[in-house]
């Protein structure tokens, strides 16, 4: 980090910024004055873009200065002795989502980067230099610039029923750059700092309810929602009359920076490394601001946010987050290819063929989202009857934790059930399979439903491997067969890919889709090729990965060579992850389909046997390659190196998703994108993975072109 | 003022507010929550009574219904509970209304039933309740028109004095509103016209009829409000430690020609004050909606009562404040209840309404702050 001096704002010219930002939806500063109960005067600032909530107040340039001038205005006023504090709030619902995104993401180059950063700080602070005593009142949603806003007054109140309040900064590839990053330490404490600003956005993007953000010290007081700006404006009167102490319990004492401070930044940076590694770039950057937090003036502390957020803006990851975030927010909403919706098939009863652990997990699934009969079968009834009680022991497990209440306990249970009789799917609207993973059993088991149920019925298979077209083969209606893979684990991973094949018709696909919303997964179409999506790519990785061991690269070599990724496991981690068997077998059906592309590997079937590749502690933690493993794997003549298996990957991969493109197995590079984010939790500062493969050249080096024009990268 | 307030986060707030002037009630022991408005439909619609409770946060155990008299409504929202705490049904109970007249045009959505033209039931002029006010002066030529402006300047100077020596404020709730600068706060009554004058209100319009006699100037407004009481058994009362303000002596509803509907009060009043075995001069303070100055002149004729006399509406009335009908009647008991507390000398008081298509309501109240020698030293 650079070495910076404070700047005088005051002295910026930020008029390219401004026009810049000509069509920004502008976010409105009101002022309306309000007595209080004492007599006393509270200027009420109120935030809104004029649109409803579906369109959250964004701050961006225009905002900015309007809200500072604004500010300014209020400040010759409490000069002049005509009020006695000012307040910000927001319109209903809706406090600020933060930095207007679209705004953000276009900067042209760094200069204008580092603008952004100091227009904000420059803007907001003016809150808590009034004059007088001010006031934020969290009405609703606040995220990242929205909580910033409220960091500058003096003090704050929070509606109970505010939804969110998150610094989602670190997991869109910035940091919380208009006073988070040096006020929020000092307002909460550094561990909870670190929490709010870095752990949260990276565990799935986690918000604070209103009243941890209370309970953190965010706010000074909470007040439920029927009467929020009401008691949150005597509470104000409270405190301006001093008959209302405000306790910051949490605000970091002498001994907190002495001793607890550094060692918090020290613990959380090793947390961070074993977690995600050190390719992600923000929240190392967030990480360093904290630390620098410690001491030192607000003005300095908000220099380095300056230059920080401007390298983190005008960066290659940033863009590629943006690109990954529009792609889960828009693309995975409004899937590629997706039917009408209201051609869809209504699913008012569910078939699950298997009640091994796959299939019981599906049967959970559905019940829980669907609301509708689910009927599970197997061979016998003791398989059945293991499957129930798995089923009914999740729902339980839901009910003692009070995800569910007694009653919504008593209604899945009454809607599951099971049979070794497939008549009993006669009035299933979707039969879904997981049986064993091998085509003539699959064919079999969809021909002899098919003499039970509607001609309508939707067939799905949850094949990874197979045909799905060949599976519908034997079918007096394979028309009304669809491929519908889940990932692992079926209740977490949010991506389902839905395979078309030739013969689905419109109203199957549309069922699938409609479906496949209704449990909450994010669907992407693909067509009946090898391996769809995920596993395609995963088994270029790993086939590759497996081929570097197999010719003699050590373990060791193998399993840094792709770091530059930044993926959240190594391909050896993941093969344990999804069994080496699995992964064997994946391996063999891509090599199969593809020879000379896609390698198979003989010792990964030896691994299987051996049962693993990593040494463990008993707490499951690495300390190294299993000795026996090593062994397994010796022989190889011709080891490579590091950068060579990364430049191998890297072209193979481009290489692989251009000929999928070419294929139309999905419709554009985006999609491909959705899958690896949404199916392998590719991370967002690869953007998946086209995004990445573009800036390091992989693309123009396979097929002389890039996916994205223009590339999806930063700004000088 | 509330154009984008909701009629049922008004009335909440009331509640809201009058649960936090009471902290001694403990939420779950409330039987009962009345709520009156005169429109049930939309933001007043949905059984307002159960879903306010809902809102206000009371237990789910606490039940609450809606109401309807139009203008009577909080006040039949009061005696019907009232009525069911005498009777033992219930210990303590919330009564109120709401009216949002801009929501909630008078009338809007009424069909009504055409026999009231065909079999002349009822005049056509009923339904519009200026003209049922000119019938009034119609009737009674020594009500002028003089009179009715007369009375309604010193109702508008009434609630400015009021207003100035703090009298109104303690009972009211302040509520943040919304408008297109942004969030407020609304802390006094927006109705209020201070600067009323004789010679002002000789010139306004008489909408009703060509050289009629009713203006806006002798009526009450169309406005936007929400009232909420608190109605405990004596026994409760006692065992929570809440102080009574007022208690409940006897109560009357009654009917008149609904076209000359504004003198519903005075049978009503003869009713009640029969059953409770008083007359009118036992009467030391009376609440009287000013639907029209000329329907509360009307009253004061009947009982002989002048029309600056200061027992009556001492703190001013509807015709400064505003009347959002349904929500009205909790209003008058609130202001007879600050009253009841300046005049230990007053044993009872009443509050009476009249009340769309030809009724009256009203309730005479005890005063329990009434001591004997106070009235001695007064007299």
């Amino acid at each position: 980090m650079t070495n910076t001096v404070p700047t005088t704002y005051a002295d910026i010219d930020f008029s390219e910024l401004l026009a810049f930002s000509a069509d920004e939806v502008v976010t409105h500063s009101y002022v309306r004055d309000v007595k209080l109960a004492s007599g006393k005067t509270l200027a009420l600032v109120t935030l809104d873009n004029g649109r409803d909530h579906t369109r959250p107040n964004t701050l961006g340039p225009l905002t900015l200065v309007e809200y500072g001038e604004t500010m300014d205005a209020l400040k010759n006023r409490a000069a002049a002795g005509e009020i006695d504090a000012v307040a910000v709030t927001g319109k209903p619902f809706i406090l600020a989502a933060g930095a207007d995104l679209s705004k953000v993401g276009d900067v042209s180059s760094r200069a204008m980067a580092l603008q952004m950063a100091q227009l904000g700080h420059y803007t907001l602070s003016k809150l808590g230099e009034t004059g007088v005593p001010s006031f934020a009142f969290i009405n609703g949603l606040a995220l990242g610039g929205g909580v910033e806003i409220t960091l500058a007054a003096d003090y704050r109140t929070i509606d109970a029923s505010a939804p969110a309040v998150a610094f989602p900064e670190v997991f869109l590839g910035i940091i919380p750059g208009w006073g988070g990053a040096y006020l929020l330490p000092n307002l909460i404490g550094i561990e909870n700092a670190l929490n709010v600003i870095i752990s949260n956005p990276l565990k799935n993007n986690r918000t604070l309810k209103a009243n941890e953000a209370f309970e953190l010290g965010i706010a000074d007081a909470i007040f439920s929602p029927a009467n929020f700006l009401e008691e949150s404006l005597l509470w104000a009167d409270g405190v301006l009359g001093g008959s209302i102490t405000v306790k910051r319990p949490n605000v970091p004492g002498k001994i907190e920076r002495m001793v607890k401070w550094d060692a918090a930044i020290g613990i959380a940076r090793k947390t961070l490394e074993s977690r995600i590694g050190t390719v992600a770039k923000s929240p190392y950057a967030a990480l360093e601001l904290l630390r620098a937090a410690k001491s030192g003036t607000k003005e300095e502390g908000f220099a380095r946010e300056d230059e920080a957020l401007a390298d983190l803006v005008a960066g290659d990851q940033f863009r590629a987050s943006i690109y990954a975030f529009d792609l889960v927010q828009k693309r995975a909403k409004r899937p590629a290819g997706a039917p009408d919706k209201k051609i869809a098939k209504p699913v008012t009863k569910v078939g699950v063929i298997g009640a091994g652990l796959m299939a019981s997990q599906f049967a959970l699934l559905f019940v829980r989202r669907l609301q509708v009969p689910v009927v599970i079968t197997d061979l016998d009834q003791g398989r059945v009857d293991k499957g129930l009680d798995y089923i009914r022991g999740e729902i339980a497990t839901l009910l003692s934790k009070g995800r569910i209440s007694p009653d919504e306990s008593n209604k899945l249970n009454a809607l599951i059930t099971g049979t070794t009789n497939k008549a009993d799917f006669a009035d299933a609207d979707w039969v879904i399979e997981a049986v064993f993973e091998e085509l003539s059993v699959k064919q079999d088991v969809f021909a002899d439903v098919e003499q039970y149920i509607s001609e309508t019925a939707v067939l799905a298979t949850n094949t990874s491997s197979l045909s799905v077209e060949q599976i519908a083969s034997k079918l007096k209606h394979p028309e009304r067969v669809v491929g519908f893979h889940f990932f692992n684990p079926v209740a977490v991973m949010p991506l389902i890919e839905v395979v078309n094949t030739p013969q689905t018709d419109e109203a199957t696909l549309s069922t699938a889709m409609v479906t496949a919303a209704k449990l909450r997964k994010n669907a992407v179409i693909t067509r009946d090729t090898p391996g769809f999506v995920v596993n395609r790519i995963l088994a270029k990785l790993l086939g590759e990965a497996m081929h570097a061991v197999d010719t003699g690269t050590p373990f060791e070599v193998v399993n840094t060579a792709l770091a530059p990724f930044g993926l959240p496991m190594t391909s050896f981690e993941l093969l344990e992850l999804v069994g080496l068997k699995v992964g064997a077998h994946v391996l063999d059906t891509h090599h199969a389909a593809f020879p000379d592309r896609f390698f198979e590997s003989e010792n990964l079937h030896k691994l299987a046997e051996h049962g693993k590749i990593f040494d463990r502690d008993a707490k499951g933690k690495i300390k190294g390659f299993d000795k026996t493993a090593v062994a397994i794997v010796a022989g190889g003549t011709t080891p490579m190196t590091g950068e060579q298996i990364l430049r191998r990957v890297e072209d193979g991969l481009a290489d692989e998703i251009h000929r999928m493109l070419e294929d139309d197995v999905v419709h554009a590079a985006e999609d491909i994108d959705l899958c690896l984010i949404l199916g392998a939790g590719w991370p967002f500062q690869m953007g998946g993975a086209t995004p990445y493969l573009d800036r390091v050249g992989a693309s123009e080096r396979v097929f002389g072109d890039t996916f994205h024009h223009p590339r999806v990268t930063g700004v000088a | 003022m509330y154009w984008q307030t909701r009629a049922d986060d008004l009335v909440v707030k009331a509640m809201l507010g009058l649960l936090e002037r009471n902290p001694n009630v403990p939420k779950d022991r409330i039987d009962e929550v009345a709520i009156a408005a005169t429109t049930q439909t939309g933001d007043q619609g949905l059984t307002i009574g159960r879903t306010a409770a809902l809102l206000a946060g009371l237990p789910k155990s606490v039940p609450g219904f809606a109401i309807d008299r139009m203008c009577a409504g909080a006040m039949t929202a009061v005696t019907t509970t009232g009525s069911g705490i005498a009777f033992g049904a219930y210990d303590l109970v919330i009564a109120g209304g709401v009216e949002h007249m801009g929501h909630h045009p008078m009338g809007a959505g009424a069909d009504p039933n055409p026999r009231f033209v065909s079999e002349r039931l009822v005049d056509a002029e009923a339904l519009n309740m200026g003209n049922t006010a000119e019938r009034i002066h119609d009737r009674f030529p020594q009500l002028t028109k003089e009179r009715s402006d007369h009375y309604a300047l010193r109702s508008q100077q009434k609630v400015a004095a009021a207003y100035a020596a703090g009298k109104i404020q303690p009972d009211l709730i302040p509520v943040a509103t919304r408008s297109e600068n942004g969030w407020g706060l609304a802390t006094i009554d927006e109705a209020p016209r201070p600067e009323t004058t004789m010679e002002g209100l000789a010139t306004l319009r008489t909408p009703f009829r060509p050289h009629g006699r009713v203006t806006a100037g002798n009526s009450s407004g169309l406005n936007d409000g929400a009232t909420a009481a608190l109605l405990a058994s004596g026994d409760v009362a006692k065992e929570l430690g809440l102080a009574p303000k007022m208690t409940m002596v006897s109560f009357a509803f009654a009917g008149v020609e609904p076209e000359i509907m504004g003198i519903g009060p005075v049978p009503s009043t003869e009713k009640a004050l029969n059953k409770a075995g008083l007359s009118i001069t036992d009467i030391g303070l009376f609440e009287l909606n000013e639907a029209f100055a000329v329907q509360v002149l009307s009253f004061l004729d009947h009982f002989g009562i002048d029309d600056d006399d200061p027992r009556v509406n001492e703190y001013g009335g509807a015709i400064a404040i505003g009347h959002p009908l349904a929500s009205s009647g909790v209003r008058l008991m609130n202001q007879l209840a600050a009253q009841f507390a300046e005049h230990p000398e007053v044993q009872y008081g009443l509050t009476a309404m009249c009340v769309g298509l030809g009724q009256g309501g009203t309730v005479i109240w005890e005063n329990p702050n009434y001591d004997r020698k106070a009235k001695r030293a007064r007299r």
